[in-house]
Parts: C-alpha cells; structure tokens; sequence
C-alpha cells in the first residue's frame, strides 16, 4: 500500500481543480471528490490484483483468466446490442477466437514470452479492443438493417441470398468498426505517442524496446480487431435471417 | 376462370404472437391482372409477401401453377415471382446498375436499354444515379428491375401509393400495357378503389386477415360485390 500512498501528494492538484469550481460556480465539487475516490480505490485494487496475476506460474491460471475476460467483454458487448439475437454468443466467438489467434501467433513466433506478464495485459488489449468492434459492428448491422429493410428485402425478391442482400451493410459496419484504428495506426508516431510506449519510456526502458514492444501492439490490435469485427460481421447477421433468407423482426438500437 | 397461376389455401401467418392472416383462400388467375383490396390491416402486403415467400406462413400453402412453394427453392421462386414494392428501393451507383441487380445475381444477360424503354423510359437515364431520377421514375426502374429476370407473375404493393397524380396514371398504364404484351400475371395491392377500376381484372377482398370474397371487376363494382365494396369503401 505504501507505493500507492505515495500519489497521494498529488491530491493538491485536485485542490486546484475543487477550488475552480467552487470559485466559478461549477459545481462539480461532488462529482470531482467521487471521481478521486473511485479512481484511487479501483486503481489500487487493480494493481493489487495485476501483482497477485503476475506472481502467477501456472499457464492454465493464465488461460483462465484470459477466458474470463472474454465472457466478460462478451457480456458487455452483447448489452450493448439487445437487439441483436444470439449476440452473447457471437460476441465470445470473436473475441475469443481474435485473443486466440493474435496471443497464439504471438507466442507461436516468440515475440513475447508465455508469461503472465505479458500475456494479461496484452490478451486485456486484444479482448478490450475486440470488444469495442464487436459492439460497433453489431449496432451497426442492426441499424442499417431496421433503416435498409426495403432494399434488403428488395433484394432478397429479385433472387439474392441473405448474405448477397446484407453485403452493402456488412461493408459499411465493417469500415466503420476498423476505420478508427487503421487511422490511428497510420498517424502514430506524428500525431500521438501511444500511452503504453510512454509509460515505458518514463518508466526507465530503452526507447527502440519500447518501440518494439508498441509495434507489436498495433499489429496485434490491428489483427485481432479485423479478426473480431469480421466474425461478428458474418455470425450476427445471420441471426437476423431465416435459413430461407427471410429477414426477421428488426429493432432499431440504442 | 381456368387454372390459376397462384392459389392460396388456408394461409395464415402470425409474427410476435399477433396473427396476421387468419386463414386465407385465394385464386389469382393465369395472365390477369388481380387487385387485393382491403381495409387496413387487412393483411393485403403480407399475403404479398407470403406469395414471394419473404415471410414463412404459419400454416397454410400457396400454390404456383400448381405446385406448392413451400417445398420450393425460395430463390428460384423468386425470380419466377417478382415483386414491385410500394417504395422503389433502387440500389447501385447507376439506374444500369439497379436495373441489371437480379439478372447479374442469376448470371442472366439482360439489355437495361430495352428494359428502359420497355417502361416508358429515355434510354440515356441508365448511367444516372439512381437517386436523381423523380420518383415516379425510379418506380418505373423498379418495375424495370423486377422484369429483368423475365418473372410468370408480378407482385405489385401499392406501387402507387408514393406517387402523384400524373406518375401513377404513367405506372397504371406501363401495368396494363405489360399485361397486355406479356401476358403477364399481375397481382396489384391497391387501397385506391379507382384505380382498381381502371386497371384490375379482377378483385379479391381481404377484411381483418380473412378472404372474404373474389369477383370479376363488373362483378366487384357492379354486381354481388358491390354490398362488400360499399361495407369496406369507408375504410379504405
């Protein structure tokens, strides 16, 4: 605990902060204490956890904390898109099988060591990100579908498969889901320095290895997101269709 | 009447628990043009939809030329029943592009020039955007699109309903006119009683998800239907 404690001097820069908006009226008092607390209290907690995970030899603790994250990221995308059946189901198969394939590649060519303090906050990364594209890519489809049902279904009358009928929004959701981080991926470096490589460099690590370590991570996001967004692409929209190519009952989302 | 192309029995169809169609009887005959009237909610575009087969009837069959399409491959079907919807729903980055959808899709050669004038259109409209045509024109596309796979019957859904006055006599006389030459089997939902006058052989009344009766237009306008259209004609 006493690392921890340790931050706290810097509590006086909050005192800036609640006396700005005392002075100006603001009143954000409240909601600034609250959001010291919880930050203080979550971050402590989860540094305690990380230290407990890392002490950790087993490589099947590791697994099963790495699937743990999947069901989790699962759930949460799957409440994100109700309106989407079967989404739970489809949200753990992508993400799963995108923290599957990225993790496996990575230790397979031994870019990184089988070790739990690689593999946690990398497989948090990969899942964390294919999450956020399953979510994208599933809202997406729901929508396009509720607002496009007559093309789709005038497509479907001239003769067209369920997946011929949903090509045109399945392209558009999947661009819209791998589109952020292409172009974040394209201006790294010039416009923004990733926060992992920095925290690395401040932290006293060689430049060129946290470059490394940073490349790795693009491309691994960059991999395992297509991975994800892709397979929620072609399972979810499935759902929405009879295996007569009839289109269901569509709501639109949130 | 002789064979019907299309023959409905017993069709019902529910969605969420609410049923829709409660049990319809209907023939629609060979090389006729057959308006579906009823109030609304009466079922007249999902039993449209269920002839297509883009809903799946509870319980029920339809019949094309005799043989049931539940049994059926639903994309071949498709392409033997073709459907004009109440908005055109064009797609492609040209009106050629719209009008050839269903034939690439079959693997079929079609002539989107001769498609065009076949529905009254200037030939040079096929490399527009489909968006920038009226919309009188682009359901005139949309009919254009449903022909390209040279269809045996022509579902039409309120293809009217969307457009003004001098564009719907245009779709009513492009309907007429394709029946004529075709001999093309047309079934036309119309909530527009006029209109079933002008252009409909024959009239087949739904009220509240049941058939209620079928007649020859004089009949329907004149005759034993005329008790049924005075009932419904309030609420159409």
């Amino acid at each position: 605990m006493g690392t921890v404690v340790t931050a706290l001097p810097t509590l006086g820069l909050v005192a800036v902060a609640v006396a700005l908006s005392f002075y100006e009226g603001l009143g954000l008092e409240r909601d600034i204490g609250v959001a010291v607390v919880r930050s203080f209290v979550q971050l402590a907690a989860m540094g305690y956890a990380i230290e407990y995970v890392f002490g950790l030899e087993s490589v099947g603790a590791v697994a099963a904390l790495l699937a743990g994250m999947v069901v989790f990221a699962a759930w949460t995308s799957a409440r994100r898109a109700r309106g989407v059946p079967r989404a739970f189901l489809v949200a753990a198969l992508a993400v799963g099988a995108a923290a599957l394939a990225t993790l496996g590649l990575l230790l397979a060519l031994r870019v990184v060591p089988a070790t739990a303090r690689y593999l946690i906050p990398l497989g948090g990364m990969v899942i964390g990100n294919s999450m956020n594209a399953a979510s994208l890519t599933m809202l997406r489809i729901q929508d396009d579908l509720a607002g496009q049902r007559p093309k789709v279904e005038a497509a479907l009358a001239l003769g067209a498969t369920s997946r011929q009928a949903v090509s045109p929004i399945l392209k558009t959701a999947l661009r819209g889901a791998l589109v952020p981080l292409v172009d974040s991926t394209k201006t790294t470096g010039i416009i923004f320095l990733p926060g992992a490589m920095v925290g690395m460099i401040i932290a006293g690590a060689d430049p060129l290895e946290a470059v490394r370590l940073q490349i790795v991570v693009l491309y691994m996001l960059l991999g395992s997101v297509s991975i994800a967004a892709i397979l929620v692409g072609l399972l979810s929209y499935r759902s929405f269709f009879t295996a007569r190519h009839q289109l269901g009952t569509v709501a639109r989302g949130e | 009447m002789g064979r019907p192309k299309i023959r409905v029995s017993g069709l019902r169809y529910a969605v969420g628990g609410v049923e829709i169609l409660k049990g319809v009887d209907a023939q629609i005959p060979d090389g006729a043009i057959t308006a579906v009237v009823g109030p609304s909610g009466a079922g007249k575009s999902t039993l449209l939809r269920a002839v297509n087969r883009l809903i799946e009837p509870s319980a029920g069959e339809i019949y094309l030329d005799g043989e049931p399409t539940g049994g059926m491959d639903l994309l071949k079907l498709r392409r033997r029943v073709g459907m004009v919807f109440q908005i055109p729903a064009l797609f492609g980055a040209s009106v050629e592009e719209a009008i050839l959808y269903g034939a690439r899709l079959a693997g079929l050669d079609a002539d989107a020039t001769r498609l065009l004038e076949m529905v009254g259109l200037d030939p040079s409209l096929a490399a527009r955007e489909p968006e920038t045509l009226s919309v009188g024109q682009q359901q005139r596309v949309s009919i254009a699109r449903a022909l390209t796979l040279e269809p045996e019957a022509l579902l039409m859904d309120e293809p009217t309903s969307a457009l003004d006055e001098a564009a719907r006599g245009r779709v009513e006389d492009l309907t007429r006119e394709l029946n004529a030459r075709l001999g093309l089997t047309t079934v036309l939902v119309s909530h527009d009683l006029a209109q079933v006058g002008r252009i409909a052989d024959h009239v087949i009344l739904l009220a509240e998800g049941r058939s209620v009766g079928a007649w020859d237009r004089d009949g329907f306008f004149l005759g034993a239907g005329e008790r049924a259209r005075r009932l419904i004609a309030g609420k159409l």
